[in-house]
């Protein structure tokens, strides 16, 4: 079955999986399954190892500063939960961009109505952050926080983040990065970007199984401030009622998903075979521009983002001239056994930004182990499609 | 020989300590906490108490923060 599908919705999830991800998942529930932290035995000891080696190959993918700073997490919207909650109170005042997903826009609206005051700094119609405009959204007042979504989900358009994250710093303000669509796409270096804090999922570019994910905390993060999401059993100083000041644990209440983790670290592992994310980014991003180029030169499709290959990661949104973006994912998908994503992708602050809010867009994104082949029969079954309209 | 053990607050910096001290050649060993010594971590690291000051030393590097380090006897 999986042979004759064109999977184009890596955007949403990776598929499929390297074989390792699967077969690492299981031996560790088989061989390795005690729980981590809790108990003194060797299979207790032998998950927390592996735990502590996917933390460890966290922090070297992201030149994180320290493995105990990468906080494992169920996915990128826990990560930015427990950023903002963690650090906005009353009175403090975040900025965030105009191609924001609901992981953002969503717990910002809700931290507005206990008082944060939340500020959008406008992107143009291609979803390009506006420096000049953002600059001066920052500066409006004092800002806590900025928080920059580094690749968007609808039209792939990459943030300036080095040149934002400097004008955020210059105003006293900490950085939150919201990596979800370019953690194994696009190399990050937190220091080299000047960001304090990534969130990352586990399940897209990084290769491995949902119910993973991440918060890497910088240096000048202050975490003894910041307000756990979840508080709980830690394993750690057990004889205190209050949540631990110790990283990872003061984050990571609960048994963690080390089942998913051990899939992550062969994610990463397969990633790193492949020539890690320069390597990665570079054919999905090839493909992308085949994607582009080809529906470019179709009668009646529009196409969404910048014009400018370098500008975007492997997102192509686009719509067709008299169709409905749900008729032509389910054409897509029975006729051709291309599957899409089509609709607002979570996202109806970036489809307000570039003019598609409420229908939406049809999105393409092709992944590692998509092929040229399987974007040449994809662009002819949009052909086709269109010119049937 | 006498053993020491280094005590921790959490499994990852005992993974951590393990780590620093292996990759500079010191013998060392996970091992269970002793209970008369601690009940915060389920693991504390076993290592040759002629070797303390080194271990020290390359914990304080490696930025791990222990809690505490005793001497375990033979």
């Amino acid at each position: 079955m999986s042979d004759d599908l064109i999977y184009l919705d890596n955007a949403a999830t990776s598929w499929p999986k390297p074989p390792e991800v699967g077969r690492a998942m299981v031996e560790c529930l088989e061989r390795e399954a005690g729980n981590p932290g809790r108990s003194g035995h060797r299979l207790s000891l032998a998950a927390a190892r592996r735990v502590y080696a996917v933390r460890e190959a966290v922090a070297k993918l992201f030149s994180a500063p320290d493995p105990v700073r990468v906080i494992f997490t169920h996915n990128a919207t826990m990560a930015v939960n427990l950023a903002l909650g963690g650090l906005l109170g009353p009175g403090d005042r975040v900025v965030c961009t105009g191609m924001e997903h609901n992981a953002v826009m969503r717990p910002l609206r809700d931290l507005e109505e206990r008082g944060i005051a939340v500020a959008v700094a406008p992107c143009d119609p291609a979803g390009r952050l506006d420096l000049e405009a953002f600059e001066r959204t920052v500066n409006a007042a004092p800002t806590r926080l900025v928080v920059l979504n580094h690749a968007s989900n609808v039209t792939g358009t990459i943030c300036p983040v080095a040149e934002a994250a400097a004008v955020a710093r210059r105003a006293g303000a900490l950085v939150l990065l919201d990596a979800a669509q370019t953690a194994g796409a696009v190399p990050i270096h937190m220091a080299a970007l000047g960001v304090d804090l990534v969130a990352f999922t586990g399940h897209k570019g990084l290769l491995g199984p949902s119910g993973t994910g991440g918060l890497i905390l910088g240096e000048r993060v202050n975490a003894a401030e910041m307000v756990p999401l979840l508080k709980g059993g830690t394993g750690s100083r057990s004889a205190q009622e209050r949540q631990p000041p110790d990283l990872p644990d003061r984050f990571e209440a609960g048994t963690i998903n080390f089942v998913g983790i051990a899939g992550l670290g062969a994610g990463l592992d397969a990633l790193a075979a492949m020539g890690g994310p320069e390597a990665v980014g570079r054919h999905e991003r090839n493909l992308a521009q085949l994607l582009w180029d080809g529906l470019s030169s179709i009668p009646g499709v529009r196409l969404y983002g910048p014009a400018d290959p370098a500008e975007r990661v492997a997102v192509v949104s686009f719509t067709i001239d008299g169709l409905t973006v749900s008729a032509i994912g389910a054409r897509l998908d029975e006729e051709f056994g291309v599957l899409a994503r089509v609709g607002l992708h979570c996202a109806p602050a970036a489809h307000r930004t570039i003019g598609t809010f409420p229908t939406g867009t049809v999105r393409f994104s092709p992944g590692p182990f998509t092929t040229e082949d399987q974007i040449a029969r994809a662009l002819a079954a949009v052909r086709t499609i269109a010119e049937r309209a | 020989m006498i053993f020491g053990v280094v005590l921790f607050h959490t499994t990852s910096m005992a993974l951590k300590a393990e780590k620093a001290l292996a990759a500079q050649g010191l013998a060392v060993r996970l091992i269970p906490t002793p209970r008369q010594l601690s009940s915060d971590c389920g693991f504390a690291l076993r290592f040759d108490w002629a070797e303390r000051s080194s271990v020290e030393e390359i914990l304080e590097g490696a930025r791990v923060e222990t809690a505490g380090v005793h001497p375990l006897g033979e």
